[in-house]
């Protein structure tokens, strides 16, 4: 107890005070008044007893000085000396310091704003109970490696597999709900009965599906997203137990999810319901709108699931050869599905940032370097007035430390910023799809990443200068004539440095090159379809009001004809996936008078307008389009892609032949009425598929795109258009409103692969600004100290050419050194990210040229400044100055 | 330099918490002249050393201090024991007379030494 209360004692004594130093003073004068007087009385002369006195307690100064100590912890107390010590000289060369603190805080922040995001995706677990026991369950198609599951194959796995203790499925759906501004389309997922419990999730408030509740004889129930009930329901807690309409349908409230429930797959999901209400397609093994997760048993891994799953499939595909042909079983964890695909991105940006960081550690160490340089004397002048060496180190390590410091607070500042300001370019649809960001922030893992670096970095610092100071030459530092041989070490060591620098330039300046290229290659993919002035939103008729196919026929006509007369319209097309979506929404064909196998003959289907083609300026081929006259009344036809007419076709002509479904059912039987060009259905990146175009007129759907070609701003008469379909009737909802430029640079593909070049693009700047200065730093530094030798060459009659040259050859020696080896580096490092490349090879020629061409001819201005100054040396002053 | 000083300063501030027990309040120069006096002028003490020995007692809280006036009429800092330090004065006694009887017995000329 004593010793602790010791301890702190002394600790807050660190603070020096006047007061402790004049009480002490009191006290020593006071003693020494007392043994004067005695002295006296004992009969000495008052000078005498002075000096006796003062010789007794062994002088005033050093008693001080002891005393001092006492008060205080040494060890700290000289610490914070070296402290102020170290900004007094910070603050004495204010560009060096800023320079550092600048390069430190840019390569801190980018790395902790980049890890943040790795943290928040790769590294936190999925926010479920054993999350690694997780697995993502799905079908394996011909066409897709990772496929829908139809709902009765769902059942048979459920039932027959031995590897889950739970299999629950899940599907994306869509609810009309009654708003106080109208009837709003509402996100929402369908999933089996026991999908909570297998996440591990509980309602906070209500109650979770009971076992059973998705049978079809159930009553209709309802669990809200925590956003949707603080949003829409206002947060009310009596909500639980009141009935809402759903699409028309009663629905009972029983349960609100966690705050910090999250499920990126349906992240947008504002309700969540039972199969209880079983759709067409749920009824049809064929028909395939589920996925499935399932909670490993103990001791199964993944590929254990995988191959029982495979057998349970094969023995399905036997029992029904019709539907379940080629249909496997894929099992994956959950985690590679929600962040598998951000992953490969992440790393790549992870090592961006942290080469820009190496390069920032590098340029500072440098400038450490001539800093220790043209401070030695100053060192050496210390050491010989008596400071021990390992006192002058501490001095170094201070300063290392308080650099650092200072940079990573910056870092931490500059870092936070560069975080909310990526964030804010994710959009809100992106947003849902990768839920997990949503708790982006400084967290306990950031920060120790940040503790970790500055660590490192500090380490690295105090070390530069302790290596250039080695203590035994510290007293022939006095000595001036010295200076050239250490100016040699320093220009050998800054030299391996820049190069180094140069040389991860040269990687970031690829890399950015290959994802920017990548990313223009992506945007102007050709899409077979005119995308400017195009504004396109989803249309969701009430399904309890258009029941049959003649009443939403009817509708689509009459919101057809309702948003022409806006003005600036001059065409509008529905279809039933919006081109650019992606690939999907599939059917399969068997053609006439082709042989057939019973094989899965995949092509994309779409439903449209006649004027849809017209809409987004399609090439006709061959044949003709789709017209108003093909109804109901008349027979089905179809247009189909180029892509289908050279699968199926070969050397055939396509027109006048028709096809059905796998088993040709007379109501699927089509006549093949034109050829149009590959009209960009897949994603940017997807290759096109064959494609077939119905006559919605012949096959409606209640939900479908609506595309509006106008000859004004595409994006202004957005909401015009939503009120022109809601004034045909009230009781249609729209959603997802946006033009079809926003549609391609807004989507998935085209978000990863432009931040992805952004950034990559932002570090390589960075970097080649920071290796440039490096190299100018090195440059200047080595004519500064050959300012004599050059002196001497031009007394000896060399010519400015021959200055420019001596200097201009040491420059372009490192960059071309520099540029070599990141060029080879690049080569290696590039066949990495070749995941994330678009349309071009890892070893494109004229990137690697170009980047060569950039980096050389920044180097070549920062090694000029330096050269015409050499130029400029005035002989006789050079030698004179020595 | 520094295990002696410990060992130094550790008997310095068990004579100066003895010193304080049997005169009362005292001051750092009275506590030092009383030492000098008590050991028969055998110790010759340094009166510096004495103040950073009574800092680290008065950080531990076993003694205390509050200025007065001395008998002489000068202005002075009195020390005073305080309980804690009447305990650690029992305890390191207690300790100092057990080491230097097991010392004494070592240094006690042995029966068969000889």
């Amino acid at each position: 107890m004593n010793r602790l209360r010791a301890w702190l004692r002394r600790l807050a004594g660190i603070v020096p005070t006047q007061q402790q130093e004049r009480e002490f003073s009191a006290e020593l004068e006071s003693h020494v008044q007392l043994h004067i007087d005695d002295n006296l009385r004992a009969g000495m002369t008052p000078k005498q007893a002075r000096r006796e006195a003062i010789l007794k307690l062994g002088g005033t100064e050093s008693t001080k000085q002891a005393h001092r100590e006492g008060r205080t912890i040494p060890f700290l107390q000289t610490m914070i000396q070296d402290i102020r010590y170290a900004l007094r000289q910070l603050r004495r060369s204010p560009g060096f310091t800023i320079t550092a603190i600048l390069m430190l805080s840019l390569g801190i922040g980018a790395s902790i704003a980049i890890f943040a995001f790795v943290d928040a995706a790769l590294i936190k677990p999925l926010p479920y109970a054993d999350p690694t026991r997780l697995a993502d369950v799905a079908e394996h198609g011909v066409a897709f490696p990772r496929s829908n599951l139809s709902y009765l194959d769902f059942r048979d796995w459920q039932r027959l597999n031995k590897v889950f203790t739970s299999l629950e499925a899940y599907g994306g759906w869509g609810y009309l709900l009654q708003t106080p501004s109208g009837v709003e389309p509402v996100t929402a997922a369908r999933v089996s009965d026991g999908f909570f419990r297998t996440l591990g999730i509980r309602p906070i408030l209500g109650r979770d599906f009971y076992s059973g509740e998705d049978q079809p004889n159930a009553p209709a129930t309802v669990i809200l997203a925590y956003g949707a009930w603080q949003r829409r329901f206002g947060g009310r807690k009596d909500i639980i137990n009141q009935t809402i309409a759903l699409s028309g349908t009663p629905t009972t409230v029983i349960g609100v999810l966690p705050e910090d429930f999250q499920f990126a797959p349906r992240g947008s999901a504002e309700l969540w319901t039972t199969f209880h209400e079983q759709i067409n397609c749920e009824k049809r093994r064929s028909c395939h709108n589920l996925f499935a997760v399932g909670r490993l048993k103990d001791g199964v891994s993944i590929q254990t699931a995988q191959t029982e799953m495979a057998a349970i499939a094969k023995q399905l595909e036997i029992q029904f050869p019709g539907s379940n042909r080629d249909q496997g079983a894929h099992i994956g964890s959950l985690s590679d599905l929600i962040v598998g695909k951000i992953r490969p991105i992440l790393l790549v940006l992870l090592a961006g940032a942290c080469l820009l960081l190496i390069i920032a550690c590098v340029n500072v160490a440098s400038l450490l370097l001539v800093r220790s340089e043209s401070r030695r004397r100053e060192f050496a002048v210390r050491g010989a007035l008596g400071a021990s060496p390992s006192r002058l180190i501490r001095q170094f390590i201070t300063e290392g430390f308080v650099l650092v410091a200072a940079g990573t607070f910056a870092g931490l500042v500059a870092g936070a910023f560069a975080m909310c300001l990526l964030l804010s370019l994710v959009s809100k649809d992106m947003l849902s799809s990768m839920p997990y960001l949503v708790h982006l922030g400084l967290n306990s893992h950031v920060l120790l990443f940040a503790a970790a670096i500055a660590l490192l970095a500090a380490v690295i610092f105090s070390l530069t200068p302790i290596l250039r100071l080695p203590t035994a030459a510290m007293r022939e530092a006095l000595n001036e004539g010295d200076r050239g041989s250490a100016g040699t070490f320093w220009r050998r060591l800054g030299a391996n440095l820049v190069v180094l620098e140069l040389t991860i330039a040269v990687v970031l300046l690829v890399g950015a090159g290959l994802l920017g290229k990548s990313f223009y290659r992506l945007l102007h993919v050709d899409l077979a379809f005119e995308p400017d002035n195009l504004s396109t939103l989803y249309v969701s008729l009430p399904t309890t009001t258009y029941n049959k196919d003649e009443l939403i026929v009817t509708g689509a006509h009459k919101i057809i004809d309702r948003v022409s007369t806006l003005p600036g319209v001059t065409s509008v097309a529905i279809t039933s996936v919006i081109p650019t979506n992606g690939n999907g929404n599939t059917d399969w064909i068997r053609i006439i008078g082709h042989p057939f196998h019973g094989e899965h003959n995949e092509v994309n289907e779409r439903e449209v307008s006649a004027s849809f083609f017209k809409t987004i300026q399609a090439r006709l081929i061959r044949g003709r389009f789709l017209t108003d006259r093909d109804d109901a009344t008349r027979p089905r036809v179809t247009v189909i892609n180029k892509a289908f007419a050279d699968k199926f076709f070969p050397g055939e002509d396509p027109i006048g032949k028709k096809y059905g479904n796998g088993d040709l059912a007379p109501d699927s039987i089509k006549e093949i009425v034109g050829i149009v060009d590959n009209i960009r259905e897949s994603s940017l990146d997807e290759e096109i598929w064959p494609a077939e175009y119905k006559a919605h007129n012949q096959d409606a759907d209640s939900y479908f795109g609506l595309i509006v070609r106008t000859s004004g701003d595409e994006r202004s008469i957005l909401p015009a258009v939503a009120a022109a379909v809601h004034q045909v009737d009230p009781g249609i909802g729209t959603t997802d409103e946006q033009t079809m430029q926003q549609r391609i640079s807004s989507s998935q593909t085209a978000y990863l692969h432009r931040s992805a070049a952004w950034l990559v693009g932002g570090f390589a700047v960075l970097a080649l600004l920071l290796g440039v200065i490096g190299l100018y730093g090195v440059i200047a530094y080595s004519v500064s100290q050959r300012t004599r030798e050059i002196g001497v060459r031009m007394a000896l009659g060399a010519q400015r050419g021959t200055v420019y040259q001596l200097i201009l050859r040491e420059a372009g020696l490192l960059t071309a050194i520099g540029i070599t080896a990141g060029l080879l580096c690049a080569l290696g490092a590039s066949t990495l990210l070749r995941g994330l490349l678009f349309q071009i090879r890892s070893w494109d020629i004229s990137t690697l040229v170009l980047v060569a061409i950039v980096l050389g001819a920044a180097a070549l201005i920062a090694s000029f400044i330096p050269a015409r100054r050499a130029a400029s040396i005035n002989p006789v002053e050079a030698l004179r100055a020595e | 330099m520094g295990d002696k000083t410990d060992v130094w300063q550790g008997t310095l501030a068990l004579m100066v918490l003895k010193t304080l027990e049997s005169m009362g309040p005292l001051h750092g120069y009275g506590i030092a002249r009383r030492i000098e006096q008590t050991s028969g002028d055998i110790l010759s003490l340094n009166y510096g050393t004495l103040y950073p020995a009574l800092l680290k007692l008065e950080q531990e809280g076993a003694i205390a201090s509050e200025w007065g006036v001395s008998e002489n009429n000068r202005k002075a800092k009195f020390y005073k024991l305080t309980r804690a330090g009447r305990r650690q004065l029992n305890q390191e006694a207690r300790n100092w007379e057990q080491t230097t009887a097991i010392l004494a017995r070592f240094l006690a000329p042995s029966e068969d030494a000889s």
